[in-house]
């Protein structure tokens, strides 16, 4: 037969069949016609020729199977009679294809997220070999910065690294047409980008001569930035822009793809050079800067590791007095980038993957109930003359179309999800993970999505063909009345295994979501030591070059703080260098008069505030008093320390008139203690609580502060007023980052983890709490109904509705204890692993695991309270009858 | 020894039939071969079917609707040129199989 004869049997089956029918017809005819002419009658020749032929349509379903075109037409014969099938049971189809979706779609978007971050590689070139190298002090547990003078040392030194290079963090005011405009900025030594791999679309990198005191001003920008500050121009290498009130030339773009994750939001990207200027740069014991280096080929990070421990270990000993206690730490970048949110996302992938696992479950025993329920049909087109293979096909058939329609509608529903997680991303959230802007459906998430399908596929066949296969005989029996015995029971073992598997899991998720959703709790209501209601912040930035003079920062500060405090609504006004909950760090290293000192590094936050800053965000003074706007450089220098400091240097001891000074005591740097205040939280939420001293702006006033304002009213509504207050004093002073503490506290990146984490995983444990519970009902209620002839015999023995009631709730119970029992085993394990993510809650929390395990016992009794009543209520006349 | 299964054999069964008799309806050759085997071979309608529309498939019959001798109207199938040279491998393989087979029952 040609190739197109059987295309053209494709389309023509019918053709195909009636010739075939057409043909076993004449065969039967001939032997008729035979037995006749050897003097059979009619009836008996006809009857011995049928016998002899069997079953002609079985025939001629082999004969139609041989045509291995016509093989896809009766797919598509099985896929129209499981489509249907599913339409005539539109319940059943519908619960299961929404439960799929679900599944589906949880996965699938959660997935996309971890592609984005995980998964796909930092965009540099082999973004394996970079490690970010820093040092290490007591005061951090995580890596601290990286002073200029000891990166010269590293650099040098390293025999691991192929390169070295160093960043910090830096900002400009922009020169624009409409003023002055604050920009993120990052100020690289001159290999940065070499070392990283990255080429720039447009222009060039920095030549290494660029980092040097002497080099003319350039800038590389983002391409983000070339965008939309500079409308994309093509000629846009070479021009000049007004970078704080220095023309800089632009001499690069960077590629579009290119993001670095510790400074998402960068712009603008400046030689770093030492200079007389940048005092800090100059100093070793100032750190400031972050390392990113290449490891030679053939190197570990813990070799790198090694190496940098000893050199850090020589430099210690060379320069005791700034490098006391100053390790080093080499981590891979990608671990740099990503160590916070890793296991964050790992719980939620984990959580929607359980969930799948329970939507699976779930379909497979309404699967399995159904094939079930149709052990007629299928005994009867087995008798028919339908094969094993046959039967077991059509089974496929359908679970294929189930999880096909599913997945489709998850994939769209996943499309959906990413976008709404992605919209729920602030600003501030997206730059500190800028890898975040390219989560979406791609080909990744597309292939995971038809992985997990061909997954859900698979476990729906398997459960028919365990069925047909355990059920053996039974295909045969299934036609005879009454025949629920030893299949029924096979089944329902079997359900029964699996309905303990879904309560586990539920009771895992809903741990896990009682767990996290109690550490955002804790999270939330940490002691703040301030009052966070109506207070609202703005950056202010004074431009360098008019305000170079200390006495112009202090004239600046009293000005603006004045014409603040006299504005309508507003209760109280300060400043700070750096605000609460910002993080700790800026610190100073102090030495006590009159103590012996033995070169420890006494690490402690260093805030410079106005006077009245402590009173305005609401702490409260312990012991001493507060210092006055009048205590300026003409006076003696006091400062305030808070009770961490007090408790760790003069336990048992009165701080007050106590001196301290930087570690060499330089006479220009001692001050004395003229109060304690409560420990205000000056780091992240989940951070701990540090000694920290706060002095007097006007004894050390700088160019840059934080204005912190308490207002009566709501304090969103005085934003617009505070930005003009201080344009009104001077248009060329620039704002920033104009916000609310509760916005603040909300926004911080540790919030949005820990809720976007609790309410994500709240969620998958809701849909399995109900999905897990609905599948108990499924089981009980089958098993009642599969016992209807029992019970009623037991009624007819005597047996009460009480007893009835219990032989049913005793069944669940124990499907729901068994259940409970190993998912509180399961979920203590699972936040165990997941402790990272837990905060001020233990993985074994007592009250959890009982609401728990309450919540999810009272539901499955009520789900198998109404099989039980449906049992009790059995006529058992009718029930016996009915056999 | 791959081709020397059951469905081989009626396959063989159903060739030599063919070259032997020329066009044949299905229904012929069961008559045939259980004649020509003195009915010691049975051939099941339900494979024989199957197996012709593969052969056909395969290229080695041909089929054509006719009229019997009694006027009825049945398929007859014939050989073609693929389906002769198909016959001889298989008689060489039935022979090669009888061979070894019958080599093992008089091994002494």
């Amino acid at each position: 037969m040609s190739i197109s004869q059987r295309i053209f049997n494709l389309f023509s089956k019918s053709e195909v069949a009636r010739d075939i029918d057409a043909e076993l017809q004449s065969h039967i005819d001939l032997r008729i016609e035979e037995s006749l002419a050897a003097g059979i009658t009619p009836e008996q020749a006809r009857r011995d020729a049928l016998v002899r032929f069997g079953n002609p349509l079985a025939t001629r379903e082999r004969v139609l199977g041989e045509d291995a075109a016509l093989l896809l037409e009766s797919i598509a014969a099985d896929i129209r009679f499981a489509w249907r099938q599913l339409v005539k049971n539109l319940g059943f189809a519908a619960t299961a294809v929404i439960v799929l979706a679900l599944g589906i779609g949880a996965s699938v978007s959660i997935f996309a997220f971890v592609d984005a971050a995980l998964i796909k590689p930092l965009p540099y070139a082999d973004p394996a070999r970079l490690a970010q190298v820093t040092e290490t002090t007591a005061f951090f547990s995580t890596p601290a910065n990286l002073s200029y003078p000891d990166y010269l040392d590293w650099k040098r030194q390293a025999s691991t690294l192929s390169s070295l290079d160093v960043y910090g963090g830096a900002g400009y005011l922009l020169g624009t047409e409409s003023g002055m405009v604050p920009v993120p900025a990052l100020k690289v030594s001159a290999g940065f980008f070499r070392t990283l791999g990255v080429q720039p679309v447009l222009g060039r990198d920095f030549n290494p001569s660029e980092d040097q005191p002497q080099a003319a001003p350039v800038v590389v920008l983002s391409y983000n930035s070339w965008r939309h500050r500079f409308n994309g121009q093509p000629g846009i290498i070479g021009q000049t822009v007004d970078l704080s009130g220095e023309p800089t030339t632009i001499i690069g773009v960077l590629p579009k793809e290119f993001h670095f994750a510790p400074r998402g939001n960068a712009e603008f990207f400046t030689p770093l050079v030492a200079t007389a200027a940048s005092a800090c740069l100059m100093r070793r014991s100032c750190h400031n800067l972050v390392g990113v280096g290449r490891l030679k080929p053939g190197v570990t990070i813990q070799q790198a590791q090694a190496e940098f421990k000893a050199i850090a270990a020589n430099l210690e000993r060379q320069y005791p007095a700034s490098n006391r206690g100053q390790g080093a730490s080499v981590m891979s970048l990608a671990n740099a980038f990503l160590g916070d949110i890793r296991p964050i996302l790992l719980a939620l992938l984990s959580g929607a993957g359980l969930l799948l696992a329970i939507a699976c479950v779930n379909v497979s025993s309404l699967l399995l109930v159904r094939s079930e329920s149709r052990r007629r049909e299928v005994s009867l087109r087995g008798a028919l003359g339908a094969s094993y293979w046959r039967l077991l096909r059509q089974f496929i058939t359908e679970g294929l179309l189930l999880v096909g329609v599913g997945g489709l509608l998850g994939i769209a529903a996943a499309y959906v999800a990413t976008k709404m997680l992605k919209a729920m991303l602030s600003k501030n959230m997206l730059a500190q993970m800028p890898y975040l802007n390219d989560v979406g459906m791609n080909l990744h998430t597309l292939f995971f999505a038809l992985v997990v399908c061909a997954f859900a596929a698979a476990l729906f066949s398997l459960a028919p063909l365990l069925q047909l296969t355990l059920g053996g005989g039974g295909l045969r029996d299934g036609l005879a009345e009454g025949s629920r015995g030893a299949s029924g029971l096979t089944w329902r073992r079997f359900g029964e295994n699996l309905v303990v598997v879904e309560l586990a899991i539920a009771v895992v998720l809903l741990v896990g979501a009682g767990l996290l959703g109690k550490s955002f709790y804790r999270l939330l209501h940490v002691e703040l030591g301030f009052e966070p209601n109506h207070l609202a912040t703005v950056d202010v930035i004074l431009p360098p070059k008019q305000y170079a003079k200390e006495d112009q920062q202090r004239a600046a500060a009293h000005a603006i703080l004045d014409r603040i405090q006299r504005l309508p609504g507003v209760q109280a006004a300060g400043t700070s260098s750096v605000v609460v909950l910002s993080g700790n760090g800026n610190t100073d290293w102090i030495r006590f008069v009159g103590r012996s000192y033995d070169g420890r590094h006494n690490e402690v936050n260093e805030r410079e505030v106005s006077a009245n800053y402590l009173q305005t965000i609401g702490a409260s003074l312990q012991r001493g008093r507060y210092f006055t706007d009048a205590e300026d450089a003409s006076k003696p220098k006091v400062v305030l320390i808070n009770q961490a400091l007090a408790r760790t240097y003069f336990p048992g001891q009165n701080p007050i008139g106590q001196r301290f000074g930087d570690t060499s005591l330089t006479p220009t740097s001692i001050r004395e203690i003229v109060g304690v205040v409560n420990d205000v939280r000056e780091g992240g939420l989940d951070e701990p609580i540090v000694p920290a001293e706060y002095e007097p702006f006007n004894q050390s006033p700088d160019t840059y502060m934080t204005l912190v304002v308490r207002t009566a009213g709501n304090e969103n509504d005085i934003l617009p007023t505070l930005i003009s207050a201080i344009r009104g004093f001077d248009p060329g002073i620039s704002t920033d980052d104009e916000t609310t503490m509760a916005l603040r506290i909300s926004g911080s990146s540790t919030a949005y983890l820990h809720r976007t984490a609790a309410w994500l995983v709240g969620g998958f444990a809701a849909l399995a709490l109900v999905l897990s519970v609905v599948g108990l009902y499924g089981v009980i209620a089958y098993s009642v109904s599969q016992r209807t002839r029992e019970i009623g015999v037991r009624m007819a023995l005597g047996a009460q509705r009480a007893n009835v009631y219990r032989l049913v709730l005793r069944q669940s119970g124990r499907l729901t204890a068994f259940g409970v029992a190993v998912g509180l085993v399961c979920s203590i394990g699972a936040a165990a692993l997941a402790r990272k993510l837990l905060f001020g809650t233990q993985p074994w929390d007592l009250g959890t695991l009982m609401v728990v395990a309450l919540t999810l016992g009272s539901a499955a009794m009520l789900a198998s309270f109404l099989p039980a009543q449906r049992a009790a209520s059995v006529n058992p006349v009718e029930a016996l009858r009915a056999e | 020894m791959a081709k020397n299964d059951l469905q081989g054999t009626l396959d063989l069964l159903v060739l030599k039939t063919l070259s032997q008799l020329g066009e044949l309806h299905g229904y012929g050759i069961v008559v045939h071969i259980q004649r020509a085997s003195d009915e010691l071979l049975k051939v099941e309608e339900g494979s024989l079917y199957p197996a012709l529309h593969r052969m056909e498939q395969s290229g080695w019959v041909a089929s054509s609707w006719g009229l019997t001798a009694t006027n009825r109207k049945a398929k007859y199938y014939k050989l073609t040129a693929v389906g002769r040279k198909q016959l001889r491998a298989a008689e060489a393989d039935f022979e090669h199989l009888v061979r070894g087979v019958r080599a093992i029952l008089h091994y002494a």
